[in-house]
């Protein structure tokens, strides 16, 4: 006879690892409206990355230099290849490419000011390039993208560098949606476009195509600002061997290679998560190639995607980097998820640090939007100098870094003075794994 | 006037576009010619000044790209790009130009005597393109501004999705692209046509033998029961 008076012991609510609560939230949501979901910001998932590297401080084989007496070098030259006049950077982190339009006036202003401070690049974005950027940036890198909104030789030649953009991390091999509520008055005039309407940006070129066509149109810009100018190709990791040869071929004086981590102002979140390669994953590949072709130091390369501290700096340049670019770390510098936000990003349906509908223009800090209130809410001279401080914790966080491992250079750093935490960063950093000489795909264990 | 000569048989082709970077005020008025361009790409790029240029022969990738206030002539043929990005300016070519002639031209005047290949004024921004043959299929992909002017026949899918470029087609159009439809022939459009035709050499032709093209303006905001024409 059973004994009714004792509970039967149930098995806790236990909930799937394939169909979680944020799957089945997504699918709900997707059965509701019919649409994809677009948001701003690069992958989110959890990815191999920089902190699966860790560094081999000096010790009794090699002896470290002393930190605030004996010199490191952090500067960098770009673009020494060809240009007439070659870029030269205090810091080796430069600001990405963002568009006006998708961020505000105040917010690209800023990031001039932040950059210029510590005498390191900004870049434009789709949209073309604004007097207030161009005046607060002491160095300004202008974007040449497919849709060419905005594109104006005056302004490529009151550019320092010109960066051709094939592609982007967020989303290699797709174009781009601003979406009508960001076209303003001034963002329709500045892309030719009638007020509110969705701005569609085109993920190829109009006028090339293949890479020898890449040839001809790098000539033409070198030719229309009388070689002075860098030329930069920027290209989202996918195959990056091959990307980066071409894009040398081609005649690029440097190369913009953006991990899956790297952030967009607004995708569909399938693209964002499912189309490219970690950061971590292409930087070997593409030195590989600069080193194949002889090119290693000569053209220059710019990592980006989810860089966030001088560790991850002192990584990507000991693995082969020349410089690195933030932009999503850069956001958050000026206020972007800031938690004093909490009460207004609840009204939003999200929380601090996990906003991402960039692309609403409905941003509380005053960034991604241009609505002229919320615009206010941005103070560009403060925020400068917040991104200021910023990128001088990151330089100086990878001079400590390099010092330990004896470099009198940021640039001294090499792929020898890393291990790996994990067999897939072993792998795909071409480092051997901690402890061991192993470096799987290059060697037997 | 007599002409400045450049022959690219044995000058560099650097050495004749920054002749034609010189400040405007030097360059204004004068006319230049670049005999033997046997096809070579980039020839009279970033001009930035009321100077007559020809380039005697065919012309490659990019000629005139970027034109700015600057009357160039190509006598030949002009491949890929001609007058891309054009701001202002006259770019005449007087044979045929290849694929993406005008694209994303914000200003000026294109005139091409003869055919235009695939994607003649893709993502136009506001110049005024007139193609005296037929311009191939993708024509006025995108295109935000600006006219369009064929005299002769467009291809598949022309001004597939348009924004707020005129398209006159006076020619069959092969197919439209999606949200391009025929409007009709309102008296601004006309004018405008009327205009184009006179200043591209073509006065004696009849306006009212052309049919107007421009966007239904379905596509403008996305909506999901739009997507199968995306």
């Amino acid at each position: 006879m059973s004994d009714t008076s004792k509970k039967t012991p149930q098995t806790e609510p236990r909930f799937s690892a394939t169909f979680d609560p944020g799957t089945m939230s997504e699918i709900r949501r997707a059965a509701a409206t019919g649409i994809y979901d677009i948001r701003g910001a690069g992958a989110k998932r959890k990815l191999p990355h920089f902190d699966d590297l860790l560094f081999l401080g000096a010790s009794v084989s090699r002896y470290p230099l002393e930190g605030y007496r004996e010199k490191c070098g952090t500067d960098v030259v770009l673009g020494t290849r060809y240009a007439k006049k070659p870029i030269h950077l205090k810091t080796p982190v430069t600001i990405a490419g963002m568009s006006f339009g998708a961020l505000s006036g105040p917010a690209k202003e800023a990031l001039g000011r932040g950059a210029s401070a510590v005498g390191t690049s900004t870049t434009t974005g789709d949209g073309g390039m604004t007097p207030e950027e161009r005046g607060q940036s002491s160095i300004l890198v202008y974007q040449y993208l497919p849709s060419r909104y905005g594109m104006n030789p005056d302004d490529l030649r009151k550019a320092d560098a010109i960066e051709v953009v094939i592609g982007q991390g967020a989303k290699p091999g797709g174009g781009g949606m601003l979406l009508g509520q960001k076209i303003s008055d001034r963002v329709a005039k500045m892309r030719c476009l009638p007020k509110g309407v969705d701005q569609r940006s085109a993920c190829r070129h109009p006028d090339w195509t293949g890479p020898d066509d890449l040839e001809i149109k790098i000539a033409e810009l070198r030719e229309i600002t009388d070689w002075e100018k860098p030329i930069y190709v920027k290209v989202g990791a996918t195959r990056p061997y091959f990307d980066v040869t071409l894009a040398v071929k081609a005649g690029a004086d440097v190369v913009v290679l953006d991990g899956m981590q790297g952030g967009t102002a607004a995708t569909q979140e399938v693209f964002i998560e499912h189309v490219g390669i970690p950061i971590l994953a292409a930087i070997r590949p593409a030195v590989q190639a600069l080193q194949d072709m002889g090119m290693h130091r000569k053209v220059q390369l710019i990592v980006s995607g989810g860089i966030r501290n001088g560790a991850d700096v002192a990584k990507a340049l000991a693995l082969g980097a020349d410089a690195v670019a933030i932009g999503t770390a850069a956001l958050i510098a000026l206020g972007d998820n800031d938690p004093h936000l909490e009460e207004e990003y609840q009204k939003l349906g999200t929380t601090a640090g996990a906003y991402d509908d960039w692309h609403e223009g409905k941003d509380p800090a005053g960034i991604t939007t241009q609505d002229p209130e919320l615009m206010k809410r941005l103070d560009p001279v403060k925020a400068g100098r917040r991104l200021a401080n910023y990128l001088s914790v990151l330089t100086m966080e990878a001079q400590v870094i390099a010092r330990a491992c004896g470099k009198s250079h940021l640039h001294n750093l090499e792929p020898e003075d890393l291990v790996a935490l994990t067999i897939e960063s072993a792998a795909m950093a071409k480092v051997p794994l901690a402890g061991t000489t192993w470096i799987p795909g290059t060697s037997s264990f | 006037m007599e002409s400045l000569k450049f022959d690219l048989e044995n000058t560099e082709l650097r050495t004749v576009n920054q002749y034609l970077h010189r400040p405007a005020a030097e360059l204004s008025g004068k006319n230049v010619v670049i005999s033997n361009p046997n096809g070579a790409h980039n020839i009279a790029v970033g001009l930035n000044a009321e100077v007559n240029v020809t380039i005697d022969g065919h012309a490659g990738y990019y000629a005139a790209g970027m034109n700015q206030l600057a009357t160039v002539t190509v006598t030949g043929s002009a491949s890929t790009g001609v007058a891309e990005n054009m701001m202002s300016g006259v770019v005449h070519v007087k044979g045929f130009a290849s694929n993406a002639a005008g694209a994303t031209a914000q200003g000026g005047l294109l005139i091409i005597d003869g055919d235009a290949g695939l994607r003649c004024g893709i993502s136009l921004k506001g110049a005024d393109i007139v193609v005296g043959g037929s311009v191939g299929s993708f024509s006025a992909f995108m295109a935000q501004a600006g006219n369009l002017v064929v005299l002769g026949d467009a291809g598949e899918a022309l001004g597939d999705s348009l924004y707020e470029a005129r398209l006159f087609v006076r020619g069959n159009v092969k197919s439209l692209g999606a949200d391009c439809e025929e409007k009709e022939m309102d008296q601004e459009s006309r004018n405008i046509l009327v205009d184009l035709l006179a200043k591209s050499g073509h006065a004696e032709v009849d306006p009212d033998s052309f049919k107007l093209f421009g966007s239904a303006r379905t596509l403008y905001n996305f909506h999901v029961d739009n997507a199968g024409a995306y």
